[in-house]
C-alpha cells in the first residue's frame, strides 16, 4: 500500500511546492514592480532605427524587382483566367454549372441549394463582387493544392518531413491574418497577386495537415498487402494510399476554402477586389447596412462552398459509393439533371443578357438594418458610453499602465515564470524568446498596450463562452437555435464585427476588445459545450447517485472532468482575441494593429507597419504557447494520475 | 460501356444545346447590352427635373455597353472623393466605358500606377514626394490638373466651445484646455481627434512641436469623426480633432477652424519638425501616362473634369444621409446639372 501512495503523495508534493515557488516569485514580483516602476520602461519611437533599416529594404526590393513582377504578373493571369472563366459562364453559367455540381456530388438538395444560393447573391445586388471574391479565392485555392497536398503527401509518407512540418504549420494558422499584409504589398505590391499570395498562405495548412493525416490513416495492412504483392513505392501512393485518402483530401480541400474565403476578404485592406471592398467601406463609412448585405453574401458564398466541397468529399471516396443506395434509375435522372443545368447555364446567354444580373430583383436590407441600428445606439448610447467607461478605467487603463510603466525585463521575467507554472520549461523559454524579441523591434510599448487588451477580451471571452458553453451543454434545444447562429458567426470573416461595435462604442479600445470578443466566443461555447457533454453519463450517474447537487455536479465532475477541453477553449480564444484586436487598429484601439495601418498607408512608417506585424506574431506564438502547453501539461498529468 | 454511355450523354447535350440555341434565335430576343443604353437617351429620362434644353437630357442609367475600354478608378476613403467618381463613373460608363474601382489608402494608390491596378486618382491632396516618384522620376503618371474643388484640413472645434471660450480658436491657448478634453482614451493629456491613418496628417508632430499637452486618438474613419463631431455639437461636449473641407457635415453643423502658426513655403518640408499649420490645397487629378496614352475620349473626358465644392457636397450629402447608392445619387445631380458636366465631354 505505501508503495503505491509514495509515488502519488511526492507528485502532490511537487505540485505544492510548484505553486509556491510560484506565488513566492510573483510577490517578489510585486516588490519589484514597486521599486522599479517607471524605469528601463521602453516608450514608443516612432522613429526607431530600425524602421529606418525596413524602410530601406523596402527601397531595395522596389529597385530589383524582376523576380518578384513575374511572379506577380504569373499570379494576377491565373486570377485572370478564372475571372473570365466565370465571366464568359455569366450568371446564368454560374447557377447552372455550379447547380450542375450539387446534384453530381450530393443530389438535388445540395442543387438547389446552390443555385438558390447563387441567385440570392445577385438579389442581394452584389453578383459582381461576389464573383470578384470567388474567383481570387479559387486563384489561392488552387495553389494552396497544388502546393499543399504533394508536400501533405510527403509528410504523410514520412515521419521526418511532418516532423519538420508540424512546428512551421503550427506558427502559420496561429499568425494573425493582419500581420501578413504589409510584407505581401512590399513583394507584390497592391491588387490580386498580394491578395492570393496571402490568401494561399492563410489556406496551405490545412490542406497539408490534413492529406498527411489521410494518408497515415490508411490501413497499415492495405500498405503491406500491397507491398508483399510486389508493389513499388509509387504503384502504392498512387493505388493504395491515394484512394484510400481520398475522403480526407477532400476535407483538406473544403477547410482550405474556408479559411480562404475569410482571408480573401481581409486583403481588401490591400487592394483585392470583390466584397471585402463593401465592407471596408462599409467600416469606413460606419454603414452597418451596408456591411449586412455583403457580410451576408459572404455567409452564403461559405455555406455554397461548404455544402459542394464536404458531398464532393464523400463522393470522391471509394466506399461511399459502395454505401449508396441509390438505384440504376435515380443515377439516370441524376446524370440527365446534371446534364440539362449545364445546357440551361450555357445556353441562357443567347436569350438573356448574362453579363449583368437583372437589377429589377434586387433587394437589400441596408435600410432596415439602419434604421435598427440607429435607433439601438440612439436608445442605448448613454449605457454603452457608460459600460465603456467602467471597463476602460477600471480594468483596461491600469492593465495596460502597469505594463507598461513596468521595466521590461521584469515583464519579461514576470511572462516567463507564467509560462513556466502553467506549461513548462518549454513554453517558458518561447515566451522570453518572444518578448525579448519585441524589445529588438522597438515595439515595446504598443506590444504592450496589444497585449493588455488581448488580456481583457479573453477573459472576457472565457466568462461569456464558458457560461453559454454550460447553458448549451445542458439544452439541446438552446443548442439547436445557437447552432445556425454560431456556425455563421464563424464564417464571416473578423472585420464584419468591427462595424456593429463601432457603431455602439465609438473608436476605443474598448470597441476592438468587444469585436474580439464577439470573434472568438462562438468556438469557445463549441469546445466548452463538447467538452462537457464528453463527460461519461456513468460518472455523472455515480455522482448524483451519491447525492451530489446540480452545482456540485457541475463544479466537482463536468468542469475538472472537461478541463482539458476547457484549456483548449482558452487557447483558442485567446488566438483569436489577439488576430481581431489589432484588425480593432482601424476603429481606435490603437497600439499594433494602428501601426500595420499606418504602414499600410503611409509610405514613411512601413518599417513600423512591417516590424509591428513581427510583433504581433510573436506575440501570438507567446500566448499560444503558454495556453497551448497548459492544455498538454494538465492532460498529461491527468493521464498520469488516472 | 463505359465511354459508349458518356458518348450518349454528350450526343444529349449537344441536342438540348441546338435545340435552345434555335428557340433563342427564331425568337429573336438577342438584345444586345447597347439597347438599353442608346434608346435611353431619348425620352424617359426628360419626366426627370431637367431644367436645360432637351440636348442636356441625360440617358436614364448609369449603364452603357462596356465596350470601349476600361477605366480604374481609385476611390478615397472620404464620401466626397466617392461623390467625384460617382459622377465620372456614370458618365463614362454611358460613354460605352467599362469602369472599375477600388478602395485604397491615399498613398498606396499611387502604386497602382506601377502595377496598372489604379488609372485615375480624381482627388490628390498634396503628396510631393509621391508626385517626384511617380511622376518627375519615373513619369508612370501625369498630373491632369485641378479638379476644381477647393481643400482645406485643419483643426477644428465645435461652434459652441468658441461662443464660451473665445480664445480656444487660437493655438496659444490650447493647453489651457487641454483638461476639458481628456477621455478613457487619452490618458492625463487632452484628446486630439485624429481621423484615418491613411489621411494626409501631421498633427502628432504639430502637437510635440507645439508643446501641446495633448495626445492624438485616432477616430480611424471620417464617418467616425463626423459622428463625434455630431455628437459634440448636439450634447454641448468638448472635442477637437482633424477635419476638412469640403465635406457635407460643414453645411450642416458649424465647426470652427483652430488657428496654428501659418503656413508658409517650406515649413511643412520636413515632418518631423514641423510646426505650421496645413497649406489650402487645390485639388488635382493624377492619372497613369500609359493609360491616358490610349484611352481617347476618357482621356479627354477626365482633363475635362472638374467641379465645384458645393457640386460634391451635394452629391456626398445623398449617399451619405439619403442612403442613396452612389451611382444613384450620381445620377440626380447629372439630370439636375447638364451645364456643368456638358463641359467634360470630348
Amino acid at each position: 500500500m505505501t508503495a503505491i501512495s509514495l509515488p502519488a503523495r511526492s507528485r502532490l508534493d511537487q505540485r505544492a511546492a510548484r505553486r509556491a515557488l510560484a506565488l513566492l516569485l510573483l510577490a517578489a514580483a510585486a516588490i519589484t514592480y514597486v521599486v522599479f516602476r517607471n524605469t528601463w520602461t521602453l516608450p514608443h519611437n516612432d522613429d526607431e532605427p530600425l524602421f529606418r533599416t525596413l524602410n530601406g529594404v523596402r527601397d531595395f526590393v522596389d529597385e530589383n524587382r524582376t523576380v518578384l513582377e513575374s511572379i506577380r504578373l504569373a499570379i494576377g493571369s491565373i486570377v485572370d483566367g478564372f475571372d473570365f472563366v466565370i465571366a464568359s459562364l455569366g450568371w446564368p453559367g454560374i447557377i447552372g454549372v455550379s447547380g450542375a455540381l450539387g446534384l453530381l456530388f450530393g443530389g438535388w438538395r445540395v442543387a438547389a441549394l446552390t443555385m438558390t444560393g447563387f441567385a440570392s447573391l445577385g438579389v442581394l445586388g452584389l453578383w459582381d463582387e461576389s464573383m470578384a471574391t470567388l474567383g481570387l479565392m479559387l486563384a489561392a485555392v488552387i495553389l494552396a493544392l497544388a502546393i499543399g497536398i504533394p508536400i501533405g503527401i510527403l509528410a504523410g509518407r514520412s515521419k521526418r518531413v511532418s516532423a519538420v512540418l508540424a512546428p512551421i504549420l503550427d506558427v502559420m494558422q496561429i499568425l494573425p491574418t493582419f500581420a501578413y499584409l504589409t510584407p505581401m504589398t512590399l513583394l507584390f505590391f497592391i491588387g490580386a497577386a498580394p491578395s492570393v499570395v496571402a490568401t494561399l498562405i492563410y489556406a496551405i495548412p490545412p490542406a497539408i495537415r490534413i492529406t498527411a493525416l489521410g494518408i497515415q490513416g490508411v490501413p497499415a495492412a492495405s500498405v503491406e498487402a500491397a507491398m508483399s504483392l510486389g508493389s513499388t513505392n509509387r504503384q502504392v501512393l498512387s493505388k493504395v494510399q491515394l484512394p484510400l485518402a481520398r475522403r480526407a483530401i477532400g476535407l483538406g480541400i473544403n477547410q482550405s476554402i474556408m479559411m480562404a474565403l475569410s482571408m480573401v476578404v481581409i486583403t481588401a485592406m490591400i487592394g483585392a477586389p470583390g466584397l471585402g471592398r463593401n465592407i471596408l467601406s462599409a467600416v469606413q463609412r460606419v454603414d452597418v447596412g451596408v456591411a449586412f448585405d455583403a457580410g451576408l453574401a459572404i455567409v452564403i458564398l461559405a455555406i455554397i462552398l461548404d455544402r459542394v466541397t464536404y458531398a464532393a468529399g464523400e463522393w470522391l471516396d471509394p466506399r461511399a459509393a459502395i454505401r449508396s443506395q441509390r438505384s440504376a434509375r435515380q443515377r439516370l435522372m441524376g446524370r440527365f439533371g446534371v446534364v440539362a443545368l449545364v445546357a440551361i447555364g450555357l445556353v441562357a446567354p443567347l436569350a438573356i443578357d448574362a453579363t449583368r444580373f437583372p437589377s429589377d430583383i434586387q433587394f437589400s436590407f441596408r435600410g432596415a438594418v439602419n434604421e435598427s441600428v440607429s435607433w439601438f445606439t440612439d436608445t442605448f448610447t448613454g449605457v454603452t458610453l457608460a459600460i465603456k467607461n467602467i471597463a476602460t478605467n477600471l480594468i483596461l487603463n491600469p492593465l495596460e499602465s502597469v505594463l507598461t510603466s513596468s521595466p521590461w525585463w521584469l515583464v519579461v521575467a514576470v511572462v516567463a515564470v507564467i509560462a513556466w507554472y502553467l506549461s513548462g520549461r518549454r513554453a517558458s523559454i518561447w515566451a522570453g524568446i518572444c518578448l525579448t524579441l519585441i524589445v529588438v523591434l522597438g515595439l515595446w510599448e504598443h506590444s504592450m498596450a496589444t497585449l493588455a487588451n488581448v488580456l481583457v477580451g479573453t477573459a472576457l471571452t472565457l466568462i461569456i463562452g464558458v457560461a453559454v458553453g454550460i447553458l448549451t451543454a445542458r439544452s439541446d434545444n438552446l443548442r439547436a437555435v445557437l447552432r445556425p447562429i454560431l456556425d455563421a458567426a464563424q464564417t464571416l470573416p473578423a472585420f464584419v464585427y468591427l462595424i456593429p461595435a463601432l457603431a455602439l462604442f465609438q473608436p476605443t479600445r474598448f470597441t476592438a476588445v468587444v469585436a474580439a470578443v464577439i470573434y472568438a466566443v462562438p468556438p469557445v461555447i463549441r469546445l466548452v459545450d463538447a467538452g462537457i457533454r464528453s463527460v461519461p453519463a456513468t460518472v455523472v450517474e455515480a455522482a448524483t447517485m451519491s447525492g451530489a447537487t446540480e452545482r456540485q455536479l457541475l463544479w466537482k465532475v463536468r468542469l475538472p472532468l472537461s478541463l482539458r477541453a476547457l484549456l483548449l477553449a482558452a487557447n483558442q480564444g485567446i488566438v483569436l482575441v489577439l488576430a481581431m484586436v489589432v484588425i480593432g487598429g482601424l476603429v481606435g484601439a490603437g497600439a499594433l494593429g494602428y501601426d500595420v495601418i499606418t504602414g499600410l498607408a503611409q509610405g514613411k512608417d512601413f518599417g513600423k507597419g512591417l516590424a509591428a506585424g513581427a510583433a504581433i506574431v510573436l506575440l501570438g506564438i507567446m500566448l499560444d504557447r503558454i495556453t497551448q502547453g497548459a492544455g498538454t501539461r494538465r492532460r498529461t498529468t491527468i493521464a498520469k494520475a488516472g | 460501356m463505359q465511354q459508349n454511355r458518356w458518348a450518349r450523354w454528350f450526343a444529349g447535350v449537344a441536342v438540348i444545346s441546338l435545340i435552345l440555341v434555335g428557340c433563342a434565335r427564331s425568337s429573336g430576343t438577342t438584345p444586345s447590352p447597347a439597347a438599353s443604353q442608346g434608346g435611353g437617351a431619348s425620352a424617359p429620362a426628360s419626366a426627370s427635373t431637367g431644367p436645360a434644353a432637351s440636348e442636356a437630357v441625360a440617358p436614364a442609367t448609369c449603364e452603357g455597353a462596356g465596350d470601349k475600354g476600361s477605366v480604374k478608378m481609385m476611390v478615397n476613403e472620404w464620401v466626397g472623393a466617392a461623390a467625384n467618381v460617382a459622377v465620372a463613373q456614370c458618365l463614362l460608363q454611358q460613354m460605352g466605358y467599362k469602369v472599375e474601382n477600388s478602395t485604397l489608402a491615399e498613398e498606396v494608390a499611387w502604386q497602382g500606377f506601377a502595377t496598372g491596378e489604379v488609372d485615375v486618382i480624381l482627388e490628390n491632396w498634396g503628396h510631393p514626394a509621391l508626385e517626384k516618384k511617380y511622376i518627375t522620376d519615373e513619369k508612370l503618371a501625369v498630373d491632369d490638373g485641378p479638379m476644381g474643388v477647393q481643400g482645406i484640413i485643419g483643426w477644428y472645434v465645435p461652434k459652441w466651445m468658441v461662443d464660451k471660450y473665445p480664445d480656444i480658436t487660437d493655438w496659444n491657448n490650447l493647453n489651457k484646455y487641454a483638461d476639458q478634453f481628456k477621455t478613457s482614451e487619452s490618458g492625463d493629456k487632452g484628446q486630439f481627434l485624429g481621423a484615418s491613418p491613411a489621411f494626409v496628417q501631421y498633427d502628432e508632430a504639430l502637437i510635440a512641436n507645439l508643446g501641446l499637452n495633448y495626445k492624438v486618438v485616432f477616430s480611424g474613419s471620417e464617418a467616425a469623426s463626423i459622428t463625434a463631431f455630431q455628437e459634440a455639437s448636439k450634447n454641448q461636449t468638448p472635442l477637437i480633432g482633424y477635419f476638412y473641407d469640403p465635406q457635407w457635415l460643414l453645411n450642416e453643423i458649424e465647426l470652427v477652424q483652430v488657428k496654428l502658426p501659418p503656413w508658409t513655403e517650406g515649413c511643412d518640408a520636413d515632418l518631423k519638425k514641423v510646426a505650421c499649420d496645413y497649406p489650402a490645397y487645390t485639388l488635382n487629378k493624377i492619372v497613369r501616362t500609359e493609360w491616358k496614352d490610349a484611352a481617347g475620349d476618357a482621356a479627354t473626358f477626365i482633363k475635362n473634369f472638374n467641379w465645384k465644392n458645393a457640386d460634391q457636397n451635394s452629391v456626398a450629402d445623398a449617399i451619405t444621409n439619403k442612403a442613396m447608392k452612389e451611382l444613384d445619387a450620381a445620377k440626380v445631380w447629372i439630370d439636375a446639372n447638364p451645364q456643368v458636366w456638358q463641359a467634360w465631354m470630348p
